[in-house]
């Protein structure tokens, strides 16, 4: 975490340590590196690190995750290709739903 | 399936993508696992030019979408041949393709459960076949079974079988590292890029036509997984094949507390625990019509809900937190259709009929053994299309 590089020496890498996805832990540094290799879809770094595959269901780090691949390409972030949205929106207990349970399908 | 609109595609892709080939020794068509496989394995065989076009992203089709079960439980010898044989390449993915990420492949082994008699017979010959070819599977029964799989509810299970070198991968990181090994080896991989028309002369195939161009190629390979129907046609060709729904879902991750798969036919479920902790279930519908619809349905939701939880209780405390769909590509006797046709040139890997990430490995090595005019590793020569005229159909009685 701490960059070696001359004229860097000791400052921290920010972007190893700003989470863009909190359910799955991944790292603004992660997703830089994926769109280094070429993946530059949200859909493929979303398949890769699991960003926005967790509980919440990207509430906040879908944005997060297109507005760095639009800063990368350099295009506008409406350019983008969102991430689908997958059902259910919230998550749901199994046994709860042959239950009918009001509390979990709420 | 619904395409991405273009304004979305250009911006995603203009900026990396090498421009289209004017010509190409090989045209792949489709970047699922399969396409990617193929075209690995024909660069590594030092082919030539490589072209492999994709008309979405790498794996937005079945590939990104299954379950990624990896069995040699199967009911015919060519099916446990192919399986047994990726088996072993997925053991030794990584490091052949020098992945820098992992494929996940866990060897938690696959538990099938026989619920009626018949299928308890079909299990035990099914056991009698794999273990001639060498296959480490065991016949056990319910109370063995719930040694392996203590949260299983074994009430009607007949008897099960156990093979502990099957297990499951990651579908998506499968497909990056035969497309990330196939480009080190020169494969150009073309996103955003739709074939919509093969070019023939005189029954021979002379290119591809693309939105991005033509490439003008004596080899194509169809890998366009439930669209290969759509793909032949483009030459004419017909063949007996057709797409069809199947759904699943994941839950929030856990500790470990399952190993294998856990299977059933009869009653068409699969459940597994992934290495990231969580649950990854789906089931068939027998009611399911043929089509391209892949949208989710909160039936499915409830139906599986109901069946886990009365197989593997515990399962139900559990969230679900994502469902989707993908298409089987199925054919008539759920064996996939593999080789040369009779339009010169282009050559069918299709109709997995839902079993076709566990085969992209061998299927990859014999498309390309096949193109190249070698004899066949594994004699597949019954998996040809022709055998729809013949009438030389085997079925494979094992398939959820
Ligand atoms: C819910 C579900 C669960 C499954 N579970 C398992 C399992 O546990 N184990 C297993 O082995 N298999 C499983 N399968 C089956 C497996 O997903 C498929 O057999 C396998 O992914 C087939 O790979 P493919 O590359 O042929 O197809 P795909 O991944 O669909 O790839 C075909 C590609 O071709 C592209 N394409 C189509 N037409 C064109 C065109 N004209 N031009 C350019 N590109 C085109 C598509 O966009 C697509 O990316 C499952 C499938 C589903 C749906």
């Amino acid at each position: 975490m701490i960059d070696k590089t001359p004229g860097k020496e000791g400052k921290t890498d920010l972007s190893e340590i700003t989470l863009i996805c909190r359910c799955e832990d991944v790292t603004l540094k992660e997703i830089r590196d994926l769109i280094a290799e070429g993946y530059t879809t949200a859909e493929e770094i979303k398949r890769i690190t699991r960003c926005g595959m967790g509980p919440c269901q990207g509430r906040t780090c879908r944005e997060l995750l297109l507005a760095e691949i639009a800063r990368a390409l350099e295009e506008k972030v409406d350019k983008i290709a969102p991430t689908r949205y997958r059902p259910p929106t919230k998550p749901i207990r199994l046994g709860g739903i042959i239950e009918g349970d009001a509390d979990d399908l709420g | 399936m619904k395409v991405m609109p273009m304004t979305w595609a250009r911006a995603t892709s203009s900026r990396i993508a090498d421009e289209l080939p004017k010509t190409a020794d090989a045209v792949v068509i489709g970047g699922g696992v399969i396409g990617t496989s193929i075209a690995y394995h024909l660069a590594k065989k030092g082919f030539g030019r490589i072209a492999l076009v994709e008309r979405s992203y790498l794996a937005c089709g079945s590939s990104g979408r299954c379950g990624a079960g990896v069995r040699q439980q199967w009911g015919t010898k060519l099916n446990c041949l192919l399986s047994i044989d990726s088996v072993k390449a997925f053991e030794r993915m990584d490091e052949e393709l020098g992945y820098s990420r992992s494929i996940e492949f866990k060897q938690g082994g696959y538990l099938l459960l026989a619920y009626t008699r018949r299928e308890a017979e079909q299990f035990r010959e099914n056991v009698r076949l794999q273990q001639e070819l060498g296959i480490p599977v065991s016949l056990l029964t319910p109370s063995e079974a719930r040694e392996i799989v203590p949260i299983l509810n074994t009430d009607c299970v007949h008897l099960a079988t156990f093979c502990p070198t099957d297990g499951h991968a990651n579908p998506f990181h499968v497909t990056y590292a035969y497309a990330t090994a196939g480009k080190r080896l020169g494969v150009k991989i073309h996103t955003f890029t739709e074939a919509y028309d093969i070019m023939t002369e005189s029954g021979k195939v002379e290119g591809v036509k693309t939105n991005k161009g033509t490439i003008s190629t004596d080899v194509v390979i169809c890998a366009a997984g439930p669209y290969s129907g759509v793909v032949a046609r483009m030459v004419g060709l017909d063949i007996p094949f057709y797409p069809e729904r199947h759904q699943i879902l994941v839950t929030e991750p856990v500790e470990p507390v399952l190993g294998p798969m856990v299977m059933s036919f009869s009653r068409r479920f699969y459940c597994q625990q992934t290495p990231h902790g969580s649950f990854i279930m789906g089931m068939g519908d027998p009611k399911e019509k043929p089509g391209f619809s892949v949208s989710s349905t909160w039936e499915f939701l409830v139906e599986m809900a109901e069946e886990i939880t009365k197989v593997l209780p515990p399962v139900g405390q559990l969230s679900v937190v994502r469902q989707w769909a993908g298409l089987y590509d199925m054919t008539p006797d759920a064996h996939p259709i593999l080789g040369s046709t009779p339009c010169a040139g282009l050559y069918l890997a299709c109709g997995f009929s839902g079993h076709g990430f566990m085969l992209a490995p061998v299927t990859g090595k014999l498309i390309s053994e096949i193109v190249c005019d070698e004899e066949p590793s594994i004699d597949i020569h019954g998996l040809d299309l022709g055998r729809f005229e013949r009438g030389e159909l085997v079925i494979e009685p094992s398939v959820v």
